[in-house]
């Protein structure tokens, strides 16, 4: 493909900004939005928020970060704008299908002696490992004895999710990940392709309760069998992620299990003890103590 | 002309794609077993790689090799690789990763990971750009390069895809520039810093 040799420059500061100042006026911005708005966005990984307040400096036509802080206290379409690119994740369907097979092998047979079994998604985003996980539960015939709570922070989301429409031309990817995933059925039997959209089966949601729930401010809702969180820690700070493994550890039943992203691990976090591995090379963890 | 400094650099960014196996092989061959900045390569690569690349990186180093996981503590003396599918961020003594969207098309992105690295470790980063067939890395060498980091730059003439280097020479016009075994004996012996002044 024919990329431009010398393209832009990224959003970002200009290269004369002072690194502290910057650094301050973050700071300040994330203190307004949480003292205004109440979400807290103040322990999120810098490096990334760092990011994405810069792409929305961008987008809105400001040239620094205590610009974009005063047009979202002013401006609540903006504050709407910004909480979008602050708290969404890009997600797919069977990401890393190695992990689905994994969890189809290890953890399924676990699911099966349980009568009834309750799934947290945290951090859920537009839904589409919801489902995949229940696309695995049908096919494993636990689905009917199961219910799944899908939670993200934002709402937006969660109305997407709660649609079940995904784009068509991320169909050939997903159905690739899924036969790699084990899957046993042929993949278009799930979705009608309906314009530029792939609409999944309303069969695939009836057991799922899509909620709003915040991470960083809200506490546990239940106790769970399994606790599926991928790709969504890697954006806090090491102290909020040790108080959501806390908040985790709480809501999982004895011998639940914890799925963390295939680049997450409990090693940096101060849960690694209760915790054991399940496979060598999923991020699979049995709560045992 | 990128000149050093004088408290010396705990951390090397190294950004490549094609052509990069040979160029990474080589540089974590020429490293010695003492030497003390912790060295991140980031080599675009295909989402569903697998382990492949650690072990016949590792095969050729006396440093340890590892790919990086999410708040994994950036430690002197070893060789990290960034993971296939995530960007890599680096803060102030340990790695982030992040799912957002590719940045033109590449997924780890090299502007990313320096850019990250300028604005943790300042003048105490090497930002080093090697073979590759696209214009990554650019944008971030020339910030480590204004933050006071030092800007290495593979000569295009001998790199196996011209396309990368050139780009970063335009983008960094007083980057040390030199043909890769000159770039990698240069890098073995450049000061570590000290690190109690670790920021």
């Amino acid at each position: 493909m024919a990329l431009p040799l010398n393209p832009g420059p990224l959003p970002g500061p200009p290269f004369t900004y002072n690194a502290d100042l910057e650094r301050l006026e973050i700071e300040l911005l994330l203190e307004g939005v949480f003292r205004h708005f109440g979400f807290d966005f103040r322990s999120y990984a810098y490096g990334s928020i760092r990011r994405r307040l810069w792409k929305r400096v961008e987008a809105e036509g400001l040239k620094t970060i205590s610009e974009l802080q005063s047009r979202i206290l002013h401006d609540a379409d903006a504050m709407e704008r910004l909480l979008l690119d602050l708290s969404v994740n890009v997600t797919t369907m069977f990401r890393d299908p190695t992990f689905y097979l994994e969890f189809r092998e290890k953890i399924i047979p676990v699911l099966r002696t349980y009568p009834f079994i309750r799934i947290w998604h945290a951090g859920c985003s537009t839904g589409e490992e919801v489902f995949s996980m229940a696309i695995m539960l049908e096919e494993e015939g636990l689905y009917d004895r199961t219910r799944l709570y899908a939670t993200d922070i934002n709402d937006v989301v969660l109305q997407r999710a709660k649609q079940g429409i995904f784009p068509l031309d991320r169909m050939q990817e997903y159905t690739d990940n899924y036969i790699r995933a084990g899957g046993i059925r042929s993949f278009s039997e799930y979705y009608t392709a309906k314009y530029d959209g792939a609409l999944f089966s309303p069969s695939l949601t009836k057991n799922v309760v899509f909620s709003q729930h915040n991470l960083v401010t809200d506490r546990s809702f239940s106790e769970f069998h399994v606790i599926f969180c991928r790709n969504v820690l890697i954006y806090f700070d090491k102290t909020l992620q040790n108080r959501v493994h806390k908040l985790f550890y709480d809501s999982l039943v004895m011998f639940g299990t914890l799925a963390l992203g295939s680049k997450e691990s409990l090693k940096f976090s101060e849960f690694e003890t209760h915790y054991e591995r399940i496979s060598s090379v999923e991020k699979l963890y049995r709560k045992v103590h | 002309m990128s000149e050093t400094n004088d408290v010396g650099y705990d951390l090397v960014v190294v950004g490549t794609s094609w052509g990069g196996l040979a160029a990474l092989r080589a540089l974590v061959n020429g490293l010695p077993k003492s030497f003390g900045m912790a060295v991140t390569l980031v080599q675009h690569r295909h989402k569903d790689s697998d382990e492949l690349l650690r072990t016949l990186l590792q095969e050729r180093s006396e440093l340890e090799v590892c790919e990086i996981e999410d708040k994994m503590p950036v430690e002197q003396g070893r060789v990290y690789l960034a993971p296939p599918d995530y960007h890599t961020l680096v803060e102030r003594g340990h790695f982030s990763l992040s799912t957002e969207a590719p940045v033109r098309f590449s997924r780890p992105s090299i502007d990313v990971a320096f850019l990250s690295a300028a604005d943790s470790y300042a003048h105490r980063a090497v930002g080093v750009v090697l073979t590759g067939a696209n214009s990554d890395g650019s944008n971030g060498l020339r910030r480590i390069f204004d933050r006071g980091g030092l800007a290495l730059i593979q000569d295009p003439v001998t790199a196996e895809s011209p396309t990368m280097p050139a780009s970063a020479v335009r983008s960094v016009p007083r980057a040390r520039v030199m043909p890769l075994p000159e770039l990698i004996r240069y890098l073995a012996v450049l000061p570590t810093a000290p690190q109690e002044r670790h920021i």
